[in-house]
């Protein structure tokens, strides 16, 4: 993952968000299907998780593929930043 | 009479009331989303939860492409036709309001309108000439003396007949009413362009054409038709907006609460990939010759009457018969115990077709063929009605 910070963009429905996401796995950004944070006023549980420079692409691909989107937002402090992450023993 | 010479093979011929056997897809689909899948599809961020979802938007997908719906979220699931004609019905029509409908409705449509007139809503009954079709001009007329809603059929699931779709939704839309088509019989049988025809409400059901499991279906929000427009028939849990309690207003949310029936649109989806793969066209040219293959050959048996049109492009691989001088649910049980062969007997929900068909209250033996029926099978099945028609009426047999 780069330095950069995350963003997340939300949804109005998770059948929207579900269709977001199929269209965004085929092209080549990295993205991925995540619990919306619950800090953000969510409109549904489901939001997809990017990298915030790729912004405008992700925006466009989902115009393009007429998935609307109800909101994008920059995450300032990106989950696993500078630490492990549980696992099994 | 025996079974013997007819071999033990059952031979299916109740496709109108649900199809069977589905492709062996449909059952490996269902188990593998049990199996791989279970989750509630997209209520929450894990991964079987997303993997169901994602099962959900591919039916979804595979229906709209079906009707040639670009928005995949105008597709709204139910259980079944029955229950996307009440969303339709139910959510449209107020007291004062005027409905036109046709004299060949299933009970589907007739038992909610004739709820909605018992609460002030005026159903209008447009007649049927003895073959199904709907007098058109009158139907038309009735438009034009002013309308909510246009209910009708695709096809009769009585006598296979099919109605002027397209000419019927233009009609509606140029005199203002909202077109609720119950394509329930042709769905996956015959071509259906949502877009193209102008329809605004199309209910379909996933069990029959479309190859899948029972408890499926859904209604089609045509391009232009507004959804806020309709009031939803249920309320509840969609997955999204849970900080509110009033439902939320988005498709297919709107028109979806409560968990989806995911292994069954699993089942949908593999079912819709085996009909586009075969295609609709294609599944109504073998229809159609076999249908006119069984039409020939019964027509020409004395004492035998079968009812709707003679044409075989105006008709559906739905075929009902008399034989005159005895009772039919004989016919329908000599069929199944001494030939093997799968009919309905009865009414078949449709006590206005019947009556239209001139076959109530006695009803008739329907015979529906499918997408695994064979020539073979037609055969068979005409030399036992020829047989048990020889039975009953010695003197007018061959």
């Amino acid at each position: 993952m780069p330095a950069g910070n995350h963003g997340v963009v939300v949804f109005h429905t998770t059948s929207a968000a579900i269709k977001a996401d199929k269209v965004l796995r085929q092209t080549s950004l990295s993205t991925k299907l995540v619990p919306t944070p619950r800090h953000l006023s969510s409109d549904c549980g489901l939001a997809i998780r990017f990298d915030w420079t790729n912004r405008e692409v992700v925006a466009r691909t989902l115009e393009d593929n007429g998935v609307e989107a109800a909101g994008y937002h920059e995450l300032k402090r990106p989950p696993e930043a500078g630490h492990r992450r549980p696992g099994p023993a | 009479m025996s079974s013997a010479d007819m071999g033990d093979h059952l031979i299916y011929l109740d496709n109108a009331a649900t199809s069977w056997p589905k492709p062996p897809e449909v059952a490996a689909a269902m188990a593998e989303y049990l199996a791989e899948s279970g989750g509630n599809p997209g209520r929450s961020g894990h991964r079987l939860s997303i993997a169901a979802g994602r099962v959900v938007l591919e039916a979804r997908e595979a229906v709209a492409s079906l009707f040639n719906m670009e928005d995949p979220f105008r597709v709204v699931f139910t259980l079944n036709a029955t229950h996307a004609l009440n969303m339709a019905l139910f959510g449209l029509l107020r007291p004062g309001d005027r409905a036109v409908t046709t004299a060949m409705e299933h009970n589907s449509v007739m038992r909610p309108l004739r709820e909605l007139e018992r609460r002030g809503v005026e159903v209008v009954v447009v007649p049927c000439d003895a073959a199904g079709f709907v007098d058109v001009d009158h139907f038309l007329r009735e438009l034009a003396r002013g309308a909510r809603v246009a209910c009708f059929q695709h096809a009769s699931n009585v006598s296979g007949t099919i109605q002027p779709l397209e000419l019927l939704a233009a009609a509606a839309r140029a005199a203002g009413a909202y077109s609720v088509v119950d394509a329930a019989q042709t769905a996956g049988v015959l071509p259906i362009d949502v877009t193209a025809m102008g329809i605004d409400l199309l209910a379909f059901t996933g069990h029959k054409g479309l190859q899948g499991p029972p408890g499926t279906g859904g209604l089609v929000l045509g391009p232009a038709f507004d959804p806020e427009i309709l009031q939803p028939l249920v309320r509840g849990g969609t997955g999204s907006r849970s900080e509110f309690e009033e439902h939320p207003a988005m498709l297919p949310d709107r028109f979806e609460a409560g968990t989806p029936n995911g292994v069954g649109l699993a089942g949908l989806a593999a079912g819709l990939t085996v009909l586009t793969n075969r295609t609709v066209e294609r599944v109504r040219a073998e229809e159609r010759e076999l249908t006119t293959r069984l039409h020939h050959a019964l027509t020409a048996i004395s004492g035998v009457k079968v009812y709707g049109p003679d044409d075989p492009s105006h008709r559906t691989a739905v075929l009902s018969l008399r034989i005159e001088g005895t009772a039919q649910d004989e016919v329908g049980l000599m069929l199944d115990e001494e030939f093997g062969i799968l009919t309905r007997v009865g009414l078949h929900c449709a006590p206005a077709a019947h009556r239209t068909l001139g076959t109530f209250p006695d009803g008739a033996v329907r015979l529906s063929l499918g997408y695994f029926t064979s020539a073979r099978e037609i055969d068979q099945t005409a030399e036992a009605v020829r047989r048990i028609a020889g039975y009953i009426s010695p003197e007018k047999g061959p």
